[in-house]
This record gives C-alpha cells, structure tokens and sequence, in this order.
C-alpha cells in the first residue's frame, strides 16, 4: 500500500536522465516550505519561550537576565491583565453568540426557494471578504458621533458609541457580528442543504410542527457544522487585535491581544510580553481542544 | 380507514406533464396497488394523496371530503418511501416514537410505549429496538419505516416501491408481511411499485398507469385474463402475452405476415370481430402448448428452465413467442417441434387503437 501512495518516476523522463530518484524530488519539493516553516515559524515560536523567562527589553542594549517562572508569577498575579481576559471573554460570547444567532437565521431565511438566492448569498458574503482595517475605519466612520451614519439612522443625537465605556466593547463586537455572521451562514447554507429533503416530508406526514421538525431534525444534522463555525470564529475572536485596535481606545474594550502589543510595542517588556503571548496561546488551545472533544461527541451521535 | 377518491387529477410540473385525467377510486380497506412503468407518474400520484403535491387540476376525496387546502398532518396519512428516510442518529425506537411525540397530540408515556412496542412486535425488529439507525440492514431499515407507519394508526398507507431497494429473498418476505399486515389491520393500502409481480400478488385490486393515465383497473384476474390492451398485455405477466398480427377468416385466426392459421373459438365474435379487420391475437404463454399433432410448426430458439417449468422462446418465420411448457418436456435449441393454443383464452385486441375488443364495446 505505501509503495503506491508516490507514483514512481518513468524511467525515460528528463528528471530520470539527470539521476534524479524519487525521493530527491520529493526532498525538492518539501524542504523548502520546511525551512521557510522553521526560519520564520518554529524558531521565533522557541526563541520567544526563551525570553519569556529573562527580563529582556528590545529596547536597550542592557543584556538578558535569567529570571525563572517571575513574568509568569507576576502576569498571573496581574488583576489588570486579568481584567484584559474577562474583557476578552466577553467579547468572545457576545459577537461568536451574536454571529451564530444572525449567520444560521440568515441561512434558515436563504434556505429555500428564492428568486436570485445567487446573487443574493453573494452579496450577503460581501462583509467577510473586506480586510479587517478598512471594517475597522469604515465603521469608525459609520459610529462617528457628529456625523455618523448610525446615529442618524436611529436618531441617537450625538451618542458616542466608541467612547462610551459600557458601550465600546458591544459596539466593536456589533462589527464583528456584521463582519463574519456571513461566513457561519456559509457553513450553515451548507450544512442545510446537505439535510435531504424526503427527512422533511416525512416528518411532514408524522404530523410534526415547525418547530418540532426544527429541533428533532435540522438542528441535530446541522450541529457538527455549527460546532465548526463556532470554532473558527472563537478562535478568531479570541486573538481580535486590528478591528478593535482601530475602532476604540476605550480601556473597557482592551482585548487581551491589545494589552500584548501595549506590552511589547510601548512598554517595551518584550521577555514579559511573551510570557503573556505563551499564555494566552495556551487558553486558546485549551479551548480548541474542549471544542474538538465535543465536536466529536455530537459527531457520534 | 378510508375511502379514497381521486377526481379528474391532472399535475404538470413546468413543461413536462406527470398525469392527465386521472381517476381513481379506492375503496376502504382495500389493498390498491398502481403499477406502472419508471416515470408512469405513480409517485406524483401518492404524493398528491400525501399532500406533498398539489394537483394543477382536479380534486382528492378522502372519506368524501375534498382536501384541497389540507397539509399532509390534516390528511393524516402515512408514508413509506424506497429510500427509507429514517431519522439519523436516533436509534429504532427513537425513530418509531417520532410521529407520537409532538407536542400538540402527545400521548401518554405507556401508550407511547405500548403501541411501539407493539409495532415492534408486528415487524419482528424488537431486538433492534436500542440500536441506531445507521447500523441497520436494509431489509430492518424499511421494516423500521413501515413501523413508523403503523405506530400512528393513520387513516391510509401510501406506499412508494417500498420493496424496490431490498434483495429478493427479502423482498418475498416482506410482501407476505405486508399483506398480512394490511389484513391484521384492515386498513386502506395504496401500495406503488414497478413489479408487476407485487401487484399481482399483494393487490386486491390493482391499477395500470401508463403516461399519467390510468389505462385499467381490476382485480389482479381482471387485469391478467382480460387485459384492456396490448399495453397491458405486454406490460403485466412474466414472461408477457404474446401478441401476434393477424385476421379473423372464417372462424379461424390467420397470422398476417406470418402465413399460420389457428383455430378460433367464436367467444368474441358478437363484438365486431369481423371476418377481414386487421387484429392482433394475444395469448398467455402458458395458453401455447406443444402437442405432435398440433397445426403449427416451428423451431425452439431458446430454452429457459424455472425449475418447476420451463419458458420456451418459439421461431415461426421471424417472428418469437414464449410458451411455458412443464419442467419435464424434453426439448433441444433449434429442435422443430408443433404448438397450438387454447383458444377460449385468446383475447382479440383492434389492430389501430390496440384496445381488447371485449373492452370496446
């Protein structure tokens, strides 16, 4: 079996005359995504666990010292840092709840017989294919509280959405859900119409209502491709640095990853600063990993 | 139980016209099967009574009252399609309790129980009961969907060639079932399939769709013996009627370009069978028998032993027939051999409209 996983190379071939094997071509093709991967992946990936311990700046020539567990200690201990993660936590549960709320209500609507569902689903997709920066200043400028477009809309006055300290953290999860509810509508539109129809008429003829059928049938064929949604877009939303960087400076809505670059880029703690990005990719396994048991539990069943 | 009536039904879907002027009456209690060939239209015809379709034109009667404007809950049919269509991820029992438990008409926990129980039962799937149902067999996936049928006690089954997709020894099986079913519960069947052999065997009466028409409808007998045309003649029975162009002259049946007279029993000739109009002459293969005195010649082409008969395929000039002879008659491949036929069972159909002439007038 393992022998006819690589097509052998045909004796008469040009790579044969130049004395090339199988396996050299091989080592052609793979070794040099596998340096680049560990030139600019692995290495600073290993290198930043080093400074992590050390109490080094970039910003000085002062050399590194050894310090042990200490940045670890003292960010654990950080009741600002931890504030940053509850911060993020929220805005997690809010725009990945909000995007599966309005992305799978969305599918559910385009799910059907519709004149131009094309074009239609194509335009809704729009949003998602916008960089992250220019999401961030368009709707900077739709918020603006003089001349906003939203205010004006829902004749707020001067409301200041991105300044106000309750209000920031909703208003840059609000973009978010506008952002990337299309792209859990994508996966659903999928996911629904992969349920066959006849489940649908013969549910029909055992008499069960709408909300019956939804439940007892779509939802449950549909989960394992919701599971997914939610686990890109947490993971996604976990590490939202641009959107909410452009958006507001309010210290309510600074995400974990904001106060990383603060630390690194202005306060210039870089051996600090990668201990904090070590623990936060630590969470963000964590997570993932819960989610991939459960995925795989609903998958089962 | 009910009584189902189908009034001047007709369903186009875009350009393309599934049934036209179909009438159709199926008494209560009765075991109605439709047999048609792929794409007759037998399938739009379920759904409709289903409520899945809505007729372009014509009404449906159940219990004689029209249910245009009603769901396919209000009809309170049940349905049993070919491809199953099991609930996945629920387990047997799961599946069976599905029609049972909406909310608006749930039953009490041991009702649910016992009538599932019960269905279980009926359908020897109790050991399945626990089991999920992608783990099932095909032949205990359709008997499962049966069982969601017959759990709800609904007024009519709708059955969609629910035998097509299993084997043929279970499928044998399974017919039995089904019919004794039907008489356990007395219940209306309307039962579609492709096989006419279903419908001879399981029908109490059957129906012939042809194009979205109905061409006949009768007991299994009727439908056999005294087939309405050369459609049905050629479509019921295995192997099918043999149907041979030919003239009536002088009470006796002469092949036209066959050039072999047989003799005819006058039974159909008070119904214009006029000496000279251009007929064809349909007779059972097992109504051919071979005999050494017999008035006509021809060469055996092929031989297919069945066991307990053997079905002859005959050469007379270009022409084939079948002829099914017991198992024990010694005959060879190209060995001349003479035939005749019965002739009170020859049923005469018009040359031009194919329509048996005991049917026209």
């Amino acid at each position: 079996m393992a022998t006819t996983m690589i097509t052998t190379l045909d004796r008469s071939s040009r790579a044969a005359a130049r004395g090339l094997s199988d396996i050299s071509i091989r080592n052609l093709f793979i070794i040099p995504t596998v340096l680049f991967l560990i030139v600019f992946n692995i290495f600073p990936l290993i290198y930043s666990l080093g400074y992590s311990f050390t109490d080094f700046r970039a910003s000085t020539n002062a050399p590194a010292n050894f310090v042990g567990l200490q940045n670890y200690r003292d960010l654990l201990n950080d009741p600002y840092v931890w504030s940053n993660f509850a911060i993020t936590a929220k805005y997690v549960i809010i725009s990945v709840a909000g995007q599966l709320l309005v992305g799978f209500g969305v599918a559910m609507l385009l799910n059907r017989d519709i004149p131009m569902k094309g074009l239609l689903t194509t335009l809704l997709l729009l949003p998602m294919m916008l960089s992250m920066a220019v999401v961030g200043l368009f709707w900077k400028l739709l918020y603006d509280p003089s001349f906003g477009i939203i205010n004006y809309a829902l004749g707020l006055g001067t409301f200041e959405w991105l300044s106000d300290p309750k209000m920031a953290l909703y208003a840059v999860a609000l973009t978010d859900i506008w952002m990337w509810s299309p792209f859990v509508m994508l996966l659903s539109l999928a996911g629904l119409s992969a349920v066959p129809k006849h489940l649908y008429e013969a549910a029909a003829i055992d008499r069960a209502g709408p909300f019956y059928t939804f439940f007892r049938i779509t939802l449950p064929l549909v989960a394992p491709i919701l599971m997914i949604a939610v686990i890109f877009r947490t993971m996604e939303a976990f590490k939202t640095f641009d959107l909410a960087y452009i958006l507001t400076s309010q210290p309510t809505a600074e995400l974990i990853s904001i106060r990383l670059y603060k630390m690194a880029f202005q306060e210039w703690q870089t051996g600090r600063s990668c201990a904090l990005a070590y623990i936060v990719l630590i969470m963000v396994l964590a997570i993932t990993n819960i989610y991939v048991k459960y995925l795989n539990k609903v998958k089962e069943r | 139980m009910a009584h189902i009536q189908l009034k001047n039904i007709s369903k186009t879907f875009g350009n393309h016209t599934a049934l036209t002027g179909l009438d159709l009456d199926i008494a209560d209690g009765e075991f109605f099967v439709l047999l048609g060939e792929t794409g007759a239209g037998k399938t739009t015809t379920l759904r409709l009574i289903a409520g899945l379709e809505k007729p372009s034109e014509g009404q449906v009667f159940i219990d004689g009252v029209d249910v245009a404007d009603w769901g396919a809950a209000e009809r309170d049919v049940a349905l049993v399609l070919q491809q199953y269509s099991l609930y996945p991820r629920y387990t047997v029992r799961e599946n069976l309790e599905f029609p049972l438990k909406p909310k608006i008409r749930r039953l009490p926990d041991a009702e649910i129980k016992d009538r599932v129980d019960r269905a279980a039962r009926t359908l020897r799937i109790e050991h399945l009961l626990d089991r999920k149902t992608d783990r099932l067999s095909g032949g205990e996936m359709q008997r499962v969907s049966i069982g969601r049928a017959i759990v709800r006690k609904p007024r009519v089954f709708l059955m969609d060639e629910p035998l097509s997709a299993l084997d043929a020894k279970l499928r044998e099986a399974l017919r039995t079932e089904l019919k004794n079913l039907q008489m356990q519960l007395g219940a209306t069947f309307l039962f579609v399939t492709h096989d006419q052999i279903e419908a001879m065997s399981m029908g109490d009466k059957v129906g012939v769709l042809n194009h979205g028409r109905i061409v006949q409808t009768g007991t299994p007998h009727e439908i056999y013996n005294n087939p309405r045309d050369t459609y049905v003649a050629s479509f019921v029975g295995s192997p099918p009627m043999n149907l041979i162009d030919g003239r009536l002259v002088n009470g006796r049946a002469v092949m036209a370009p066959l050039n072999f007279e047989l003799p005819f029993s006058g039974g159909a000739k008070a119904s214009g069978a006029t000496d000279g109009r251009p007929l064809v002459f349909g007779v059972r293969p097992e109504d051919v028998y071979l005999e050494s005195g017999a008035p006509v010649e021809a060469r055996v082409h092929d031989v297919e032993n069945h066991g307990v008969e053997k079905i002859l395929t005959l050469r007379v000039g270009d022409a084939m027939l079948r002829a099914t002879v017991p198992a024990r008659t010694d005959v060879a491949i190209e060995q001349a051999v003479r035939f005749a036929w019965n002739p009170d069972k020859v049923v005469l159909f018009d040359k031009g409209s194919g329509v048996s002439l005991r049917h026209a007038g």
